[in-house]
């Protein structure tokens, strides 16, 4: 028997090898798939070594143990595969949300289960429980809120009860007590209580945060699900979990702040809540909340035109957003970009960091309509080369194109990087209307003289271009 | 401010520095305008089209004692000394040459800024006047080679048979050499192209031209520049030039290093070359890269060979390079005039400001310091082939560094301005966690210890693996390591065991979810993985 646990954490140990192998490969597109494989086989021999050592330990029919064993992992199989298929692109936020949701919900039942098997155990034992439950609980809910406002299923403005600060704060106050009583006196009673709470925090957390800060709510979730496995680790004494779950922790962490530097503001004040909306300008989202007003007049073209435009031009810029895939318009977009190359034009994506609804977003979407990834370049190379574009097509975005970060300290996004397109020649600005974006800012960019706006669906109005073309 | 724009000095010149296009610019810019009556002439713009871009028309007198005063040439002595005290005068100089007018300028107290001298770096390039004018140049030269060419330059096949494409090989993919071998591309001719970089290929290549290859060709050192040619690889490069001319109809050479041109094509190359062939050198101005060129002129010689010399190449299309100069201006005083109100502001600091003022306050500053590393003076006019000095890649190689080195600059001077506070501060955080996390430890059991130390150290690996990746890969990174967290299905699989019911059950739903999310998550990040291609 000692022999077969020491096989497996000597299995257990090539498999944390192998994950962190899997995350270095995933930072370049060149070792990108090969990452992928690493975590599939390190995730197989982890796998493989734990059932076997399962069916081994276990105290009641061996059969029986077995059964229920591959019975879960076929139910997983079987409905992980068909999403994971199944998924559009551009639904992928959703599907990552709903699955941040699953890691937090497998912990607060391991959380559960530990205690229920090992409840005796001394001090330290009980406080990892506690915690791993705590991280669970807030991970489950919080990707639960989350995933319903990328679907749209609710409402994605931040939800501001009075005093949500104190509600928050309180609620740890409250859990940190329930953890004295606990510790003081083991029983299921503190540890429901707490976890309630706990599921209401990771709720009224989500809520707060208005759409547009959702990449950062995302990868901050990614970061939970990986702190919450941590705690599972450590009430199991498995090495293997606390390095898998601090590795997925610190990286959704470092994701997270690269996402909040990509829009000028603290991560304290994304957690926080509601974009634009500290407590002394009332209600978030009301265009009018911060800024200085913006009116003028805008002009609006024909795709005919935006045809003959793109023809007469030699280095022409798209610059995607949400609204993109929003409309699936990527497809369009690319047979256009296609076209335009074959005419032997210069054609460059430009992708602000927190275009989308998650990171790395338009990427993908990009990628799913098989534009080449060598032209789809980051913010501060498409700025560097913005004097000597002729054409920018905007295409469903509207934050990461905003001159007032830069020109209007008063604005909410004030301060934020976003991509120049007003320095190129000419930019066509497709929108269904003139409708503020996310962070409930207008747009001077649409009543600069060189901007001419492109009414209608993109993908609509994409596709027509490409007829005219 | 006011902006002059006087007539030029010399009737041959044609261009002019303001169009009314960029006058339109200069003045939503905030400054006003005036244009000396009759200035566009050789462009063909008349006064009443600045007019109505919104300039005014005045005397010479008048426009000479503007603020600023642009014009293409630098101006003759006698019109410097009309300006006034203090004014900024943007021109095309050549201080080295002159010293006498750097002086002049000095003693007046003008601020003069030579257009001639924009450091190569990407940030100026829309204000660079040697890009600009090389490039109309390249252009221009396969367009005077056309007129003297005997033959056609695209290919015919016509009733009365056929006729082949010209044959036109060009030396040096600088500026002037892509866009020669774009323009005579675009007529239809066969163009081949040769650069002692080999790195250029792939953009002479983009052109639609053939690279020419020769077997010892030039290696980069391993600072990036082109290293001095062995007496091998230059005989070899000339045996590649003596091929290719004899057998091109029309050859372009491009070679100007700080304004002297290398022999690239010597007497017996010409010598060798079809009768009715042409040779554009467009490195006149600084003596020709063919032995035989006469800078200026147009010469034919013996065997009738054509040898354009023309030095004056971007003045023969005043109006397109009038916008383009002008153009460059309206980015440099877009540069130099932060408030958009219409006020100069001479920022000595900005690498760019300082590169290309002479004289400002009554000081020379003329030579700038380099832009940082060894970069080279701007006079530079092209990345020069075939000539066999180290110096030769400073037109790219430099530009590149150089932009480098300017942002490390901007960083440190950031990082510097921001109060040590900050760092104390951090400091005191980060020593408060450390003794939190000691005496937890020192309260904690031996295994928790172990496992804390594995934590720790996990955290560390994963914020230095993760630390570099690039942002098009954050999704399926996101997935990945959603899959991985699925890991805490090991936990389960370990309870489903117990012989509590309740512990059984719950470990089942846990199990079955975390493996949705093993699968799935695994599955979804390769699906996304298999859509990203490179460029075919």
């Amino acid at each position: 028997m000692e022999t077969l646990t020491q096989f497996v954490q000597a299995i257990y140990l090539v498999a944390a090898v192998l994950f962190i192998l899997s995350l270095a490969g995933l930072s370049k597109q060149e070792t990108a798939r090969l990452g992928n494989t690493a975590g599939k086989v390190g995730m197989v021999l982890a796998l493989g070594a734990t059932v076997l050592l399962a069916i081994n330990e276990s105290e009641r029919n061996r059969g029986v143990t077995a059964a229920l064993i591959f019975l879960a992992l076929g139910i997983g199989a079987l409905a992980g595969s068909w999403k994971a298929r199944s998924v559009e692109m551009t639904q992928m936020p959703e599907m990552i949300a709903i699955l941040h949701s699953f890691v937090g919900l497998a912990a607060v039942l391991v959380g559960f289960d530990s205690y229920l098997t090992d409840s005796h155990g001394g001090a330290v034992h009980l406080v990892e429980v506690f915690l791993g439950v705590f991280i669970g609980a807030i991970t489950f809910t919080g990707s639960i809120v989350a995933w319903l406002k990328l679907a749209a299923k609710i409402k994605s403005k931040p939800l501001t009860l009075p005093g949500r600060h104190w509600l928050n704060g309180g609620a740890v106050v409250i859990s940190l007590g329930l953890m004295g009583w606990f510790i003081a006196a083991p029983s299921i009673w503190p540890l429901a209580i707490m976890t309630a709470l706990a599921l209401f925090v990771g709720w009224h957390l989500v809520m707060a945060i208005g759409g547009g800060d959702m990449p950062v709510v995302v990868s901050m979730l990614n970061s939970y699900s990986g702190w919450a496995a941590a705690a599972a680790g450590f009430m199991l004494s498995n090495d293997l979990l606390i390095v898998t779950g601090a590795l997925v922790g610190s990286s959704g962490a470092i994701l997270s702040y690269i996402m909040c530097k990509a829009m000028n503001r603290s991560f304290i004040s994304v957690i926080l809540g509601g974009f634009g909306a500290d407590d002394s300008t009332g209600a978030a989202g009301s265009g009018a909340g911060g800024g200085a007003a913006v009116e003028g007049d805008h002009t609006e073209v024909t795709p005919e035109e935006v045809a003959q435009l793109l023809k007469e031009a030699t280095n022409i810029l798209i610059t995607p957003g949400y609204g993109m895939a929003v409309a699936k318009a990527q497809y369009p977009v690319a047979e256009l970009t296609a076209k335009l190359r074959a005419d032997g034009k210069k054609v460059t994506f430009g992708v602000h960091p927190v275009a989308g609804r998650l990171p790395g977003h338009m990427n993908v979407l990009l990628a799913e309509a098989k534009v080449p990834y060598d032209i789809v370049e980051e913010l501060e190379e498409v700025n560097d080369e913005m004097a000597t574009t002729d054409v920018v097509l905007v295409i469903g975005a509207n934050d990461t194109v905003n001159p007032a970060a830069e020109d209007d300290p008063t604005s909410p996004i004030a301060g934020m990087p976003v991509i120049q397109v007003w320095n190129a020649g000419k930019v066509i600005v497709f929108k269904r209307s003139m409708a503020v974006g996310y962070a409930g800012v207008q747009n001077p960019l649409f009543f600069k003289e060189n901007t001419s706006m492109l009414f209608g669906d993109a993908k609509q109005r994409v596709e027509d271009i490409v007829r005219a073309l | 401010m006011r902006i002059g724009v006087p007539r030029e000095a010399t009737a041959d010149q044609r261009l002019v520095a303001a169009t009314p296009k960029t006058v339109e610019k200069l003045i939503k810019l905030g400054y006003e305008v005036v244009v000396e009556s009759g200035a566009g002439a050789g462009a063909s713009i008349t006064d009443s089209d600045y007019l109505a871009a919104g300039a005014t028309t005045a005397e010479p007198a008048t426009v000479w004692q503007s603020d600023i005063v642009i014009t293409v040439d630098a101006p003759e002595l006698t019109a410097l000394a009309e300006m006034q005290s203090g004014a900024t005068l943007i021109s095309r100089l050549d201080p080295d040459g002159s010293p006498a007018f750097v002086e002049a300028a000095q003693k007046l107290g003008i601020t003069a800024l030579n257009l001639m001298s924009v450091p190569r770096i990407s940030r100026a390039q829309a204000l660079d006047v040697l890009s600009t004018m090389s490039n109309v140049s390249g252009y221009r030269g396969i367009i005077e080679a056309a007129e003297a060419y005997a033959g056609m330059f695209g290919g015919q096949v016509t009733a009365a048979g056929s006729t082949p494409p010209a044959r036109v090989f060009v030396i040096g993919a600088g500026v002037a050499g892509l866009a020669a071998l774009g323009a005579a591309g675009s007529l239809g001719a066969e163009v081949r192209a040769y650069d002692v970089r080999a790195d250029v290929a792939e953009q002479i290549e983009s052109m639609g031209a053939t690279f020419v290859r020769v077997d010892a060709a030039a290696q980069e050192s391993a600072d990036g520049y082109a290293s001095d040619l062995t007496t091998e690889q230059e005989a070899a490069t000339a045996r590649v030039y003596a091929a290719e001319s004899a057998a091109a109809d029309v050859v372009v050479t491009t070679a100007l290093i700080r304004g002297k041109a290398p022999i690239t094509i010597t007497a017996d190359m010409v010598a060798a070359m079809k009768p009715g062939s042409v040779i554009v050198d467009l490195a006149a101005s600084g003596g020709g890269n063919c032995e035989l060129t006469v800078p200026g002129q147009k010469t034919v010689t013996d065997n009738g060979v054509t040898i354009i010399g023309y030095t004056d190449l971007p003045g023969r299309m005043p109006k397109h390079t009038s916008q383009l100069y002008g153009t460059n201006i309206v980015n440099l005083l877009a540069l130099m005039t932060p408030g958009k109100d219409g006020e100069l502001a001479v920022n000595l600091d900005d690498v760019v400001v300082r590169g290309i003022t002479v004289t400002h306050a009554g000081a020379i500053l003329w030579p700038p310091p380099p832009v940082q590393v060894s970069a080279a003076p701007a006079q530079q006019a092209e990345p020069a082939p075939a000539a066999p000095t180290p110096t030769q890649d400073a037109g790219t190689g430099a530009g590149g560094s150089s932009e480098i080195s300017a942002k490390a600059d901007a960083t440190s001077t950031d990082a510097a301005a921001k109060p040590a506070k900050k760092g104390t501060a951090k400091l005191v955080w980060a020593a408060i966690a450390a003794l939190l996390v000691i005496a937890a430890v020192t309260f904690s059991t031996p295994t928790f210890t172990g496992h804390f130390t594995v934590f720790a150290l996990a955290v560390v690996i994963g914020f230095y693996v993760i630390s570099g990746v690039s942002h098009s890969l954050h999704t399926p990174l996101m997935a990945q390591t959603n899959a991985i967290s699925g890991i805490i299905l090991v936990g389960a699989l370990l309870q489903i065991g117990n012989d509590n019911w309740i512990v059984t059950t719950l470990a089942f739903v846990a199990a079955t979810i975390a493996s949705i999310n093993i699968f799935g998550g695994f599955l979804v990040t390769g699906r996304m993985l298999a859509m990203f291609r490179r460029d075919a």
